[in-house]
C-alpha cells in the first residue's frame, strides 16, 4: 500500500530502537497485577506488562486464554477485578470507554449498517464536536490512506470483506488515538488478502505513529506484525519477547509448541558440564548433546525441543568426526506431505516416537529423493535445539 | 436411478409437493378471506330492502332473458353526505394513531429490557407478555370496567388514601378507551420490537461507546435507527386492528367516542342497512390499504437504494 511519505513520522521503534531492552524511555502503557474474574472463572490472572510508545504489540494465545478480555479492559468495556492500567501516565480505573484515549477495531468490524462508509468513519469526530466540514475533510484523507476514497457513499453491506476491514481500520484511526486496540483484525480475511493486509497494517501504523495492541490466535500473523509478542495461556502471560526470541528461545514447552511446530524429546541429564549438557532420552533412543551449559542438576528431568526445519533427514548415516555418537537417530519414513516450496516428513523413530521434519525443496529434481518407508537418518547440529525445564 | 419418474404415492408427492404446500394456504385465503370480501363488495353496491336477505340482488333476469345489472353507487355517496361517517373515520384514525404512539412508548422500554435480560429471565418475561392471551379478550376488557368505574378499584383506593373525595369519572370516556387499547395491543408491539432488538449486535453499541458517544447518544444514533423495522411492524400490528376496533369503544367508551367499528355495527344490526354497512367496511379497507402500500413501497425503495 502506498502511504503518503510526507505523513511519515520517523518513529524511533520503526527505525530499530528497542526501548524494552535499553529502558531509555518510560513505558507508554503500564499494566500492573491485572486480574479479571467472571464468577469463579479467572479470565485474566495477575498480568503485568509494559508496552512502549509506537510499539506494535501482539497478544497471542488460543481461544479462551484471556487475550480478548485483557484487550476489553484496556478499552474500558470490562472493569478489572483488581490491578491497574495506566496509559501515558494516566490511571484508567473508572474511566468510561468514551473518555479513554484508546480506540478499538472490532473482530466483527462492528460497522454501523445504517450509515454510509463516510458517516461510519466520521462518527467519532462528530461525537467530539468537530465541525462537519472539518470532519469530512479528515474522513476523505483517512479514506485515501486506506485506499477507499471512491467508496465513501456506499453502505457496509455493499463492500467486500477486505474493504470492510479497511473501513473499520479507518474509523478506529480517525480520532488519532494514542492507543489502537485491534481484536483479530485480519481474522475474517482469506489467506492471500491477510498476507497483503498485514504489511499495509504495519505501514499505516508506522506512518501514523500510533501504538497498536493486536489480539490474535494466528502465530504467523503475530510474527509478521509485531515488535514484540506476549504469549498468553490460561489468563497468564507466559512469555514476552520479540518474534525471533519467542520462536528460537521459547521458555516453556507451551510456548515452543504453540508458536510454530516443534519436536519435543523428554529426557534426563546424563552429563552436566560447564559448556555442554548431555541428555539421555528414551524418546530419541540416543544421547543428545547440547553445546551450551544449562542450569540443571544431574539426572534432572527436562525436555529438548527442536524445530522441524533444524533437523536434517538423509539416506546415509551422518558421519561426523567429533561427537559421532550423538544427535542422530534412525527411523522409517511414515508420511510425506509435499507442499511445493517445502516437504514435510513424518518419521517414525525406533522408539516409536514420530518426528516432524521440514526440508525446503531447492532442487526441481532430487536424485536422492526420500520416499515412503525408506530407512533414513535424522540428525541435527548441537546448537539447533533448546533445553526446557518446564 | 436416472430421471424416470417415481411410481406410487411417494412419487406423486415428490412431483406435486411444492404445488400442494402452496395450494393449502392459497385456498384457505381464497375461501375464508377473498370470497367473503367479494360478497361484502357486492353487497355494498346493492340497495337496502326489507326482505331476507335485506338487500337487492345485483343481477336480475328480465323476462325476455336479458340479464340486468343494477349497481347502486348511492351507498358510497351517502358516506360523504352524512358527516357522521367522515368524523367517525377521522376519529378512529386519530384514536388509532394516538394509541399506537402510546403503545410504542410503553412497549419500547419493555422490549429493550427483555432483549437485554439473560436468557432465562428473558423467557419468563416473554411468557408474561403472552400470558394475557390465555384469557378471553372480552373478559379482560370487562375486567377494566371493574377497575375504572366510579366505585371501582382505582377510585376506591384513591378515596381510601384520601387523595380525592370525589371519584374520578373514567368510564365511558376516551381515557378508558385509550387505557384498554394500549393494554390489549401492548403484546403486538412488544413482540416485534423484541425480535428486532434482540438481534442488535452488542459490538455496535460498544463501537459507538468507544468512538466517544455516551449511552444516550448511542441509543439515538444506533439503537433507535436500527430498530425502525421493528417499530414499523409493531405499529402496523397495533394501528390496523385499532382503527376497526369495536369491543373496546362499545364497552368502555362513552356516547362521544366515535369509532368506525361502532358505526359499522349500528348499520348492520340496528339499522339493518347492509349495503351502507358494507360500503363503510370497504372504504375503511381502502383507507388502510393505500397508506400501507405506499409505506411498503417507500420501504422497498429505501432498501433497494441500500442494496
Amino acid at each position: 500500500m502506498a502511504t503518503n511519505p510526507q505523513s511519515k513520522v520517523s518513529g524511533a521503534i520503526a527505525n530499530g530502537a528497542k526501548p524494552w531492552i535499553t529502558h531509555d524511555q518510560e513505558p507508554f502503557i503500564k499494566i500492573s497485577n491485572l486480574t479479571k474474574k467472571f464468577g469463579d472463572f479467572t479470565a485474566v490472572d495477575n498480568v503485568s506488562l509494559e508496552i512502549y510508545r509506537e510499539e506494535l504489540f501482539c497478544l497471542l494465545g488460543g481461544s479462551g486464554c484471556g487475550k480478548s478480555t485483557l484487550l476489553r479492559m484496556l478499552a474500558g468495556f470490562e472493569a478489572p477485578t483488581s490491578g491497574k492500567i495506566e496509559i501515558d501516565g494516566q490511571d484508567m480505573s473508572g474511566v468510561a470507554p468514551f473518555d479513554r484515549p484508546t480506540n478499538m477495531m472490532f473482530q466483527s468490524y462492528a460497522l454501523f449498517p445504517h450509515m454510509s462508509v463516510e458517516k461510519n468513519v466520521a462518527y467519532g469526530l462528530l461525537r467530539d464536536g468537530v465541525s462537519k466540514n472539518d470532519a469530512y475533510s479528515q474522513v476523505n484523507e483517512m479514506l485515501k490512506l486506506v485506499q477507499l476514497e471512491d467508496f465513501g457513499k456506499r453502505k457496509p453491506d455493499q463492500l467486500s470483506g477486505g474493504q470492510r476491514q479497511r473501513v473499520a481500520l479507518a474509523r478506529s484511526l480517525i480520532k488519532r488515538p494514542k492507543l489502537l486496540l485491534l481484536d483479530e483484525p485480519l481474522g475474517a480475511l482469506d489467506k492471500k488478502l491477510r498476507e497483503e493486509t498485514q504489511f499495509e497494517l504495519i505501514n499505516i501504523q508506522e506512518s501514523l505513529g500510533v501504538t497498536f495492541i493486536v489480539v490474535t490466535h494466528d502465530q504467523e500473523e503475530a510474527m509478521t506484525l509485531s515488535t514484540r509478542i506476549g504469549v498468553m495461556n490460561e489468563g497468564e502471560i507466559v512469555q514476552v519477547g520479540e518474534p525471533r526470541e519467542v520462536y528460537e528461545f521459547p521458555q516453556s514447552r507451551f510456548v515452543a509448541d504453540f508458536i510454530g511446530s516443534v519436536n519435543i524429546f523428554e529426557g534426563r541429564v546424563s552429563d552436566d558440564a560447564i559448556d555442554y549438557v548431555r541428555i539421555k532420552s528414551e524418546d530419541a533412543n540416543c544421547e543428545i548433546h547440547v553445546s551450551h551449559g544449562v542450569s540443571c542438576t544431574e539426572n534432572q528431568k527436562l525436555w529438548f525441543a527442536i524445530r522441524p526445519e533444524k533437523m536434517t533427514v538423509t539416506h546415509k548415516k551422518p558421519h561426523k568426526t567429533k561427537l559421532a555418537k550423538f544427535n542422530w537417530i534412525s527411523g522409517i519414513v511414515d508420511e510425506i506431505a509435499y507442499q511445493g516450496n517445502l516437504s514435510v516428513y513424518r518419521i517414525k523413530l525406533e522408539s516409536g516416537k514420530v518426528v516432524r521434519i521440514t526440508k525446503s525443496n531447492r532442487l526441481r529434481h532430487d536424485e536422492d529423493e526420500i520416499t515412503w518407508d525408506d530407512k533414513v537418518y535424522v540428525s541435527w547440529e548441537d546448537t539447533a535445539g533448546v533445553v526446557l525445564t518446564q | 436411478m436416472g430421471h424416470k419418474p417415481q411410481q406410487g404415492l411417494l412419487g406423486w408427492f415428490k412431483r406435486r409437493g411444492r404445488t400442494l404446500v402452496i395450494a393449502i394456504p392459497f385456498w384457505w385465503l381464497m375461501v375464508f378471506f377473498l370470497i367473503p370480501f367479494a360478497v361484502v363488495f357486492k353487497i355494498s353496491f346493492a340497495e337496502a330492502i326489507i326482505a331476507r336477505p335485506p338487500y337487492s340482488q345485483l343481477f336480475t333476469f328480465a323476462e325476455n332473458g336479458v340479464v340486468q345489472i343494477k349497481l347502486v353507487i348511492a351507498n358510497y355517496g351517502y358516506l360523504l353526505e352524512d358527516s357522521l361517517y367522515i368524523s367517525a373515520y377521522w376519529s378512529s384514525i386519530k384514536i388509532a394513531f394516538v394509541s399506537t404512539l402510546i403503545t410504542l412508548l410503553v412497549a419500547y422500554p419493555m422490549a429493550y429490557y427483555i432483549a437485554r435480560s439473560p436468557l432465562r429471565r428473558r423467557n419468563v418475561l416473554l411468557m408474561l407478555i403472552i400470558l394475557p392471551f390465555w384469557t378471553s379478550f372480552l373478559l379482560r376488557v370487562y375486567a377494566w370496567i371493574g377497575i375504572l368505574k366510579t366505585n371501582g378499584i382505582i377510585n376506591n383506593v384513591l378515596m381510601w388514601l384520601g387523595i380525592t373525595n370525589e371519584p374520578f369519572v373514567m368510564m365511558q370516556t376516551d381515557f378508558a378507551v385509550y387505557v384498554a387499547i394500549v393494554y390489549t395491543y401492548l403484546p403486538f408491539m412488544v413482540l416485534p420490537l423484541f425480535t428486532n432488538l434482540v438481534k442488535l449486535d452488542q459490538s455496535l453499541l460498544e463501537a459507538s461507546n468507544d468512538l466517544g458517544a455516551n449511552s444516550l447518544t448511542t441509543f439515538f444514533k444506533i439503537t433507535l435507527p436500527l430498530s425502525v423495522p421493528g417499530i414499523i411492524a409493531g405499529s402496523m400490528l397495533v394501528f390496523i386492528p385499532v382503527v376497526g376496533e369495536f369491543v373496546i369503544p362499545a364497552l368502555l367508551g362513552g356516547p362521544d367516542t366515535l369509532m368506525i367499528g361502532k358505526v359499522l355495527w349500528n348499520e348492520f344490526f340496528s339499522n339493518r342497512d347492509w349495503p351502507v354497512a358494507s360500503a363503510v367496511a370497504i372504504v375503511m379497507l381502502v383507507l388502510l390499504v393505500i397508506p400501507i402500500m405506499l409505506l411498503r413501497n417507500a420501504q422497498n425503495a429505501s432498501h433497494e437504494e441500500g442494496a
